[in-house]
């Protein structure tokens, strides 16, 4: 459970009606990590579905860090969607506090809240485009 | 204020037979419920001195109290496989608390009839107690715990009888107190914990704030009584999946009545407010799974919105929470993420999130999870703040397969807590194949080695039980996701083949 509030200031669930902003509350749980503690673990585990609330996270791939992300920022739905284990460790840089959504509540969720899966759509797209750049 | 000696059952002092008198103690356990007993039972066994002071007049909790309609959700088998008392037992009674000699073990046995499996709340309290009586537990009882502070780098409990210094407290006290969901008006809702008697609620309609267990128990139990209950939260009850439904198959029976369109209604809906009038009360609400509006009035409400873990002033030192404020946010060894000396045991244990492989979490709100909790809490404290280690039995090589494989067939603490508590086993250059014992599995995937091996029970997200193994090796960890088998049987000789690779050079 966690504070509709902190959902609704993250242009993730920017379209969501308070009701819909209720209901997700009780749908996510709310989690805090140390500074250096893995969240999602490379190759291993990372079940869920986490939206960055407070702090900052490291990417990192095989102990390289790749990308940092910020609050309003999410991860851990690749891994969701395409049934196989993380490819990559996320490592707490500070204390931080994330949403989380477990895998068997992720789907019925997206399907519910059109609005958000397009949203996660869009960031995805960005974030497809800056590797593109970055790669080429 | 002098430092009190008499070990781990705590001076008799000025006050009568009351222990634990205030001053400063190695530890301070605060609470009686099964949480704080059963921490406090093996802190002693491992001979960690400490206090334990609780505000009650007896052992027993929160079962003191709830569930009001009198039958718990986890079960005791009066008869299992096992021989009463054994430690392979313990699994299939989930409400006895865990005990070294035969005397202190499957108590709740003893209390229970053959009319249910489950035991009510009368019974469950009488066995917290009989455990309590035989082992025998020492507890400072009417010593209410008032405020915390830190000074010379101890902390200082405030309480009802004096001032307690610890190097390091562990609060049991549950997720027990009354906690409302910030809806307008639900502040002139009685809570959960004020209803008693179904017949106070005879031929009355009744809107329950809530679509968990603590709602449906409600329900439940008003079904005799009530003319209508509607039961109203945003979340829709999840029951596709039983091994992780949002309400527990005990309570079902108004669910059941709800979706056979009876009279009574389990509606996903937001409440915007709540308001008395003369004759009970107004809600008006939105349909959130389905789209719509309700204006009803009912004569009573009942707001079956949680608990909350006391905390009293613990966030001004440190201790951060979650789940709106009401769940200490720890470590896998139950500290708080952010308060070195503090510890909780317990329900609240539920704070640490362990692995959450496939989204499942663990048995922590639950005596069948958090007595283990509790056990392994005991053993951390008593190595990392006191140096006391418990003697490890060694293996030799064509012994460790059959001991895995038996763990995962078999050990309590594995089933109960599937994907949160692992037996693991170091392979030591000095010491040889050395059993570590029972560790959060969160502990050991994240520790780095030294080479080692742990094994868990798990299940993923259709509810499908399986065994798994982490090898640490070189430096690397591999973890495999063995083979579940219909009747779990996971001591055959494929299991035993998958093992054995994994260990190839330990083994062979």
């Amino acid at each position: 459970m966690i504070d509709p509030d902190s959902l609704a200031r993250l242009a993730l669930f920017a379209d969501l009606s308070r009701a819909e902003l209720e209901a997700a509350g009780q749908l996510f749980d709310e989690q805090m990590y140390e500074t250096g503690e893995r969240i999602l673990r490379q190759g291993l585990t990372g079940n869920a579905f986490y939206v960055l609330l407070d702090g900052c996270v490291a990417i990192k791939i095989d102990g390289t860090e790749r990308a940092r992300l910020f609050p309003g920022d999410f991860f851990g739905e690749v891994s969701i969607l395409t049934g196989e284990p993380p490819t990559a460790d996320v490592v707490a840089m500070n204390a931080i506090r994330c949403a989380v959504l477990g895998e068997p509540d992720v789907e019925g969720f997206l399907i519910r809240n059109p609005r958000v899966m397009l949203r996660m759509l869009q960031a995805e797209a960005r974030r497809v485009r800056s590797a593109n750049l970055w790669h080429g | 204020m002098a430092r009190v000696a008499g070990g781990d059952d705590g001076g008799g002092g000025a006050d009568g037979d009351r222990p634990f008198p205030p001053g400063e103690y190695p530890i301070l356990v605060v609470g009686s419920g099964p949480g704080g007993l059963q921490t406090s039972y093996c802190l002693r066994r491992l001979g960690v001195e400490h206090a334990v002071i609780s505000r009650d007049d007896r052992p027993g909790g929160m079962f003191r109290w709830y569930p009001v309609f009198q039958r718990l959700l986890s079960w005791t088998q009066l008869d299992a496989p096992f021989e009463r008392g054994s430690r392979e037992f313990e699994w299939y009674d989930h409400n006895s608390l865990l005990g070294d000699e035969r005397e202190h073990q499957a108590l709740i046995c003893d209390v229970l009839d053959r009319s249910h499996v489950v035991p009510t709340r009368q019974q469950m309290e009488d066995g917290l107690a009989a455990f309590a009586e035989r082992t025998p537990l020492r507890v400072r009882y009417g010593c209410s715990w008032e405020s915390t502070r830190r000074e010379n780098g101890r902390l200082v409990l405030t309480t009802s009888d004096g001032e307690y210094r610890c190097r390091a407290a562990v609060f049991a006290l549950g997720v027990t107190e009354p906690w409302r969901s910030p809806i307008p008006g639900i502040d002139q809702v009685p809570h959960y914990a004020d209803c008693r008697h179904g017949e106070d609620y005879a031929g009355k309609s009744v809107f329950i704030i809530g679509k968990r267990n603590s709602a449906f128990e409600l329900a439940d139990g008003l079904l005799p009584w009530a003319s209508r209950i509607v039961l109203a939260s945003p979340r829709p009850v999840e029951t596709s999946n039983f091994a992780q439904a949002s309400v527990r198959a005990r309570y079902l029976q108004p669910y059941e009545v709800s979706v056979l369109g009876g009279g009574t209604y389990a509606v996903d809906a937001a409440i915007e407010r709540i308001e008395r009038d003369a004759d009970g009360f107004r809600i008006s609400a939105s349909g959130t799974t389905r789209p719509g509006r309700i204006e009803m009035r009912a004569d009573a409400a009942i707001a079956a919105t949680g608990f909350t873990t006391p905390l009293r002033d613990q966030p001004q030192l440190g201790v951060a929470a979650v789940a709106q404020g009401r769940i200490p946010a720890l470590t896998p060894f139950w500290r708080s993420v952010s308060a070195e000396d503090i510890y909780f045991a317990g329900n609240a244990t539920q704070g640490a999130a362990g692995l959450r492989k496939h989204g499942v979490g663990s048995s922590s709100p639950a005596v069948h999870g958090f007595r283990y909790n509790a056990r392994v809490l005991a053993e951390h404290l008593a190595r990392d703040l006191f140096g006391i280690e418990r003697e490890r039995r060694r293996f030799e090589p064509a012994q460790l397969v059959p001991f895995l494989l038996h763990e995962l067939a078999h050990a309590p603490e594995l089933w109960a807590q599937k994907g949160y508590l692992a037996r693991a086993v170091r392979f030591e250059p000095a010491q040889g194949i050395v059993d570590a014992g029972v560790v959060p599995l969160a502990h050991f995937v994240d520790a780095g080695g030294p080479e080692a091996i742990a094994v868990a029970v798990e299940m993923d997200t259709r509810g499908q039980i399986y065994p798994a193994a982490y090898r640490w090796r070189g430096g690397r960890l591999r973890g495999v996701e063995l083979a579940g088998e219909l009747l779990h049987r996971f001591q055959d000789a494929e299991h035993a083949r998958v093992l054995t690779e994994l260990l190839d050079d330990v083994v062979r």
